[in-house]
């Protein structure tokens, strides 16, 4: 195809500046001792420390999975740095005293941490190497009732409700990664949306690897008690490094009878040089719960990570309850992508939709894996999954991956899937109509992915759009 | 041959253009000129190289120029890249416009119409201005507003894609719009919507190509100029008579003429 499209798709990673700033770091490796001084540097109650240990024993038990349709050289798990933090300068007071330097790097990052000059409607809890650096909107929130706070905070200040929710969703024991989160992760997110509340802004915690030879691996526990509503967005990025690192959360959601979760993620780690050096491994365990009538809905866009292995999922537990999963996600260059969603179908009546487009250019690997369960009990569960894929040039590769397992003979299933091509056809048309190639790639990306798009939140939507157009760049050689 | 006093130089001006897909000639030496408030409709039997002719002008790729020159109001078309051409003016309304689903119809019809405002340094429309724009070119081609924000072409039947041409041609207002068939499939109340919208553009400074199989067309758009094309080049050009003409005897012995040589060299001949 066209030079035009060539250089599109090589533009540069944009966030992948490095903040100097003063850390606390301990040394790499990962042993029972270094799991005990994570805990004893956050100052932890003895459940959590038990959680963690239990984690690391079981951790050192299981193997890497190997499952996954994409390759990587061995993780050297003694060679990774478990926590890393900025140092606090003195304990804070307001919004205005975080430190200059990290304020500068979440302006760069378009995150400012003064509360006036943020989006209206949006409380940000900002994650700078291993700990929260600010949560801002607090107090608004409190007068609710509703607690947005990093997780660390949430342990000390609400540990009965850590300790009830913390790996209810996800077990210490679930999977590798997510077993090697529970034993050293060090902060992350937590939100808990009291009954009948509809909190009345977006949450969002914005997510920044920093430091070298440093692994990310936060927590985020959000629970919408009885009849709660809440949208939760998370956006990430990294600075530009030759070494992979490593990031592996665990989300854990819980809806409760009628509550509602709206969870959005756009993912925009550095994906590593067109040559596939450096990149962020993006193993990340992510699940819901859904009570009741309840509802559960995840919306992605995937563009960055030199490798993504994510599954967000919805355990429908309660009668009636519905989950949701709608996927983008963008593979340029050497980027691979091996992600989808699990609906475990427990109650009755119980609905679930998935949506996925993938979109590979480049090189890029994109696989869509996805599981459909409906076990015996659950009467009139319904399934309706569509998986798209495009392929930009002719050196990209998609793949689908989905697995039906159906106990109950009322359930109804559907599965859906296409796969095409950006033609020369649908540029020139649009070329023949004035518009430049490289905007007419974008706008056909757009278009392929505006059922997932539309379902972000309005701010977000945009900055999605944006950075499919130039994710792309370069894509075609 | 015109019926109007030209302008001082024609909008398009071919002139000896030649191009081949793969090892297959098929414009062999096209000459055509078309002036300023013209409408010229071109005729001929499958295969003669009318849509091929089209793309060409356009910077359609699938056809590769191997000689002649084709200029729009004296800029060198086939310099220009496919954009360059439209945003100097020349619009090419498709046989068969392609489907980009999830980009709705009206959202692609204001980049395309900005996209060309801009390289002229005009300011771009904004979406209450674009939107009135849109709704009385609407009304124009009679299009039912639910196509608005439906993906670009998608679904659409193919009386309603042709519809959903010249709805973008009314918009765009080009300085040279090119039709390929664009009567091909519609049925008579579509057909006089399409001859509507082409009738509407008819102004003293632009022009109109007609690339057309049947006359029917030209019932209701009624032609300056009718050329004939066989075998890669124009081989008769007259006023709507020829239509008519053509109408009556068939494409058969264009056909034969030319595979008999009889129009080898004189590439302009009135009947």
């Amino acid at each position: 195809m066209s030079d035009a499209i060539r250089e599109l798709a090589d533009q540069k990673y944009k966030y992948g500046f490095v903040t100097e700033i003063d850390e606390d770091r301990i040394p790499a490796g990962l042993t029972e001792d270094i799991v005990r001084l994570i805990s004893r540097k956050k100052g932890e109650p003895q459940f959590l420390l038990d959680f963690r240990l239990k984690a690391f024993r079981h951790w050192l038990t299981i193997e890497e999975p190997r499952w996954a349709n994409v390759r990587h050289g061995p993780i050297d798990y003694q060679d990774i740095v478990y926590y890393a933090a900025p140092k606090p300068k003195k304990k804070l007071a307001s919004m205005d005293e975080v430190d200059p330097e990290l304020r500068e790097a979440f302006r760069k990052l378009g995150i400012p941490l003064e509360e006036q000059a943020r989006l209206a409607n949006v409380a940000v809890d900002a994650v700078f190497d291993s700990v929260s650096v600010a949560t801002t909107f607090k107090k608004k929130l409190a007068d609710l009732g509703v607690i947005f706070c990093s997780f660390s905070e949430a342990v000390h200040e609400h540990p009965d409700l850590v300790e009830r929710y913390l790996g209810s969703v996800v077990p210490h024991t679930d999977n590798y990664f997510a077993t090697l989160n529970s034993a050293v992760f060090s902060d992350g997110s937590f939100a808990y949306v009291p009954k009948g509340v509809r909190c009345p802004m977006e949450l969002s915690t914005y997510f920044r690897i920093n430091a070298a030879d440093t692994g990310q691996f936060e927590r985020t526990l959000l629970v919408a008690d009885e009849g709660a509503y809440v949208s939760y967005l998370e956006g990430c990025t990294a600075p530009v490094r030759d070494k992979n690192q490593l990031h592996a959360a665990v989300v854990e959601l819980v809806a409760l009878d009628g509550a509602e979760i709206k969870y959005s993620t756009v993912q925009n780690w550095y994906p590593g040089d067109a040559e596939g050096r450096g990149g962020i491994y993006n193993f990340v365990t992510k699940r819901g719960k859904a009570m009741r009538r309840s509802k559960i809905s995840w919306t992605q866009v995937e563009t960055g990570s030199a490798i993504t292995w994510k599954y967000p999922s919805c355990i429908l537990q309660g009668d009636d309850s519905v989950g949701e999963f709608y996927s983008v996600a963008l593979t340029n260059h050497r980027q691979q992508a091996d992600t989808g969603t699990k609906m475990i179908h427990i109650g009755k009546n119980t609905r679930s939709t998935i949506i996925s487009k993938g979109i590979s250019a480049g090189r890029g690997q994109n696989t869509y894996r996805g599981q459909v369960k409906v076990v015996k009990g659950a009467e009139n569960a319904r399934n309706y999954s569509q998986c798209d894929s495009l392929l930009i040039g002719d050196k990209c590769g998609a793949h689908t991956f989905p697995y039906i397992e159906v106990r109950n003979p009322t359930a109804k299933v559907e599965h859906e899937a296409t796969t095409s091509k950006i033609s020369e056809d649908q540029l020139f048309y649009c070329r023949q109509r004035g518009i430049k190639e490289e905007d007419a790639v974008s706008m056909i990306v757009n278009g392929f992915a505006r059922q997932v798009l539309k379902e972000l939140p309005m701010e977000f939507a945009v900055e999605a759009q944006k950075l499919l157009g130039m994710s792309l760049e370069g894509s075609v050689g | 041959m015109s019926p109007k006093e030209p302008e001082s130089q024609p909008i398009l001006r071919v002139e000896g253009l030649r191009a081949r897909i793969g090892e297959r000639e098929i414009l062999r030496g096209l000459t055509l000129s078309v002036n300023p408030g013209e409408v010229h409709a071109i005729m001929g039997p499958n295969g003669s190289g009318k849509s091929t002719f089209a793309g060409v002008l356009a910077g359609r790729e699938t056809a590769e120029v191997t000689g002649g020159s084709a200029a729009l109001d004296g800029r060198d078309l086939l310099a220009m890249a496919p954009e360059e051409r439209a945003n100097a003016g020349l619009f090419l309304g498709f046989q068969y416009p392609v489907e980009i689903p999830g980009v709705g119809n009206l959202y692609f019809l204001r980049a395309a119409l900005n996209a060309q405002r801009k390289s002229r340094g005009e300011e771009e429309l904004d979406a209450v201005d674009f939107l009135d724009l849109a709704r009385e070119k609407m009304r124009l081609v009679e299009m039912d507003p639910a196509f608005m924000n439906r993906g670009l072409n998608e679904g659409f039947s193919g009386g309603e894609k042709k519809r959903n041409e010249v709805l973008q041609m009314a918009v765009l207002e080009p300085r040279l719009a090119i039709l390929d068939e664009i009567d091909s499939g519609l049925d008579i109340d579509a057909l006089r919507v399409v001859a509507k919208g082409v009738e509407a553009l008819r102004h003293p400074k632009r022009s109109t190509i007609l690339v057309t199989h049947y006359q029917r067309l030209l019932e209701h758009v009624v032609p300056d100029v009718v050329h004939v094309m066989a075998a890669g080049r124009i081989v008769l050009s007259g006023g709507r008579e020829l239509a008519l003409e053509l109408e009556k005897k068939g494409y058969a012995w264009i056909d034969e003429e030319a595979k008999r040589g009889a129009f080898a060299e004189a590439a302009q001949v009135s009947p």
